[in-house]
């Protein structure tokens, strides 16, 4: 007689939110991207998922709820709340190896750690020099920024003058 | 037509509303940039940048409605707070509803800005409103960026040909007498103080000041004299500009109301 796997509720929803994935950066689950702080399993049956926002004026963070609601129900894991929590703030170092990988294979230079600001942190020459962000496509070093911002509150824009191929960089935050 | 609200006069909420209301119309403005800049690279920098201060008001204001009805007054939320009340109940700095000028007075205004709220959401971490610390947690960062960002132009026009470096330092002339009103402080700010829900503003003018002059001085500016004239924003008096900012801003919901996407 073989001895059945019970698999938790809350194992469950964990592996469901590992299919519910960032609209913005659509290889990316939520949970990889370190969003999901907390999952609990309600008195009345139903799940209470804990996200943090990622960027104050992110404009997926209610499609991302949305999803998520609508992913764990579909599992009957339902009735289904999202709450926000705000602190601690969500930090790049939040998200998961694989989560890295797949944006490195999307096209997309993951994050590096992220440094503690300079206490006189602006000046115009002697900022902290970023590390050497390797080009997701063909690894090269030589790549330089050429804007700070990009199509997304997350990413700024990059470009790998071996391979002359423009890419993003998800910043760390 | 859609009435218009009043909001309380509790001072806490109107400390909320100040800052809030600095956020969204300094977004408001930023806004007016998109398809207008100079490079695309700058255009999309703009709309970044106003898109985390609309969201930075969002939160702000919505905890500004909360407090408001924890408070014993009415419930607001941030819509009807954004766009239903009128221009004498508006709190932000005169500074953010002046006209966007040039890319120079836009990036030094941004500069300015960015450099006071990255010290206020620093102080605010610690604010006795946990709701508030949280929102300051992620709000700090973005200002961070902001604040990098801008003083590159700041440097790099204010240091560059002579067309360049005339237009930053009139930029500077030009905004320097509002720059004092955000270090004014008031009864709003004592109460602020003593319950522990943020800091008076007087109290960042100095590690201020010496983030803004080095800058000004790396782009070889002069920072003009100070002046006596004070602007008052933050207590409602506005300058003619924020009608005009709210008649485009309110438009919609004031002659749809409750109109939804």
């Amino acid at each position: 007689m073989s001895v059945a796997l019970v698999e938790s509720r809350l194992d469950r929803a964990w592996a469901v939110l590992d299919t519910v994935l960032d609209p913005e950066v659509p290889v990316v689950s939520v949970r990889d991207l370190g969003i999901v702080r907390e999952v609990i399993e309600r008195d009345d049956g139903g799940m209470t998922v804990v996200v943090t926002p990622t960027y104050s004026g992110c404009p997926a963070t209610e499609v991302i709820e949305k999803s998520i609601v609508d992913a764990l129900e579909a599992d009957g894991l339902g009735p289904v709340r999202v709450e926000m929590r705000r602190a601690p703030a969500w930090t790049t170092d939040w998200m998961s190896e694989k989560g890295r990988r797949q944006l490195r294979e999307y096209g997309i230079a993951p994050p590096g750690p992220v440094v503690a600001p300079l206490s006189s942190p602006l000046r115009f020459m002697p900022r902290q020099p970023p590390k050497a962000l390797a080009c997701p496509r063909c690894d090269s070093l030589d790549t330089e920024r050429i804007s700070a911002f990009g199509a997304t509150a997350c990413k700024a824009l990059w470009r790998c003058r071996a391979c002359g191929e423009p890419f993003e960089h998800f910043k760390p935050i | 037509m859609q009435a218009s609200i009043h909001v309380s006069r509790e001072p806490s909420v109107q400390y909320l509303l100040r800052i809030g209301d600095t956020c969204l119309i300094l977004a408001q403005r930023l806004a007016e940039w998109c398809g207008h800049a100079p490079i695309v690279e700058e255009d999309i920098a703009l709309s970044n940048m106003a898109l985390d201060l609309v969201g930075q008001a969002r939160a702000v204001l919505t905890r500004a409605g909360k407090l408001e009805a924890e408070l014993g007054g009415a419930m607001h939320d941030e819509d009807q707070l954004a766009f239903l009340r009128d221009e004498r109940d508006f709190r932000n700095l005169t500074l953010v509803e002046l006209p966007r000028g040039d890319f120079a007075a836009t990036m030094l205004r941004n500069f300015a800005l960015a450099t006071f709220l990255k010290l206020l959401w620093l102080k605010l971490e610690r604010s006795a409103d946990a709701e508030l610390a949280g929102i300051a947690g992620k709000a700090v960062k973005e200002a961070r960026y902001h604040q990098e960002h801008a003083a590159d132009w700041v440097v790099r026009l204010g240091d560059g040909n002579d067309e360049s470096a005339a237009r930053m330092q009139a930029a500077l002339y030009g905004l320097w007498p509002y720059v004092a009103e955000i270090f004014e402080s008031d009864d709003i700010d004592e109460q602020a103080s003593a319950t522990g829900l943020g800091p008076r503003w007087s109290e960042l003018r100095d590690d201020w000041r010496v983030e803004f002059s080095d800058v000004i001085a790396a782009a070889r500016l002069v920072l003009p004299a100070d002046r006596p004239f004070r602007s008052t924003g933050k207590s409602g008096r506005h300058s003619e500009h924020l009608g005009y900012i709210l008649a485009e801003m309110q438009h919609l919901q004031r002659s749809f109301p409750g109109g939804v996407w």
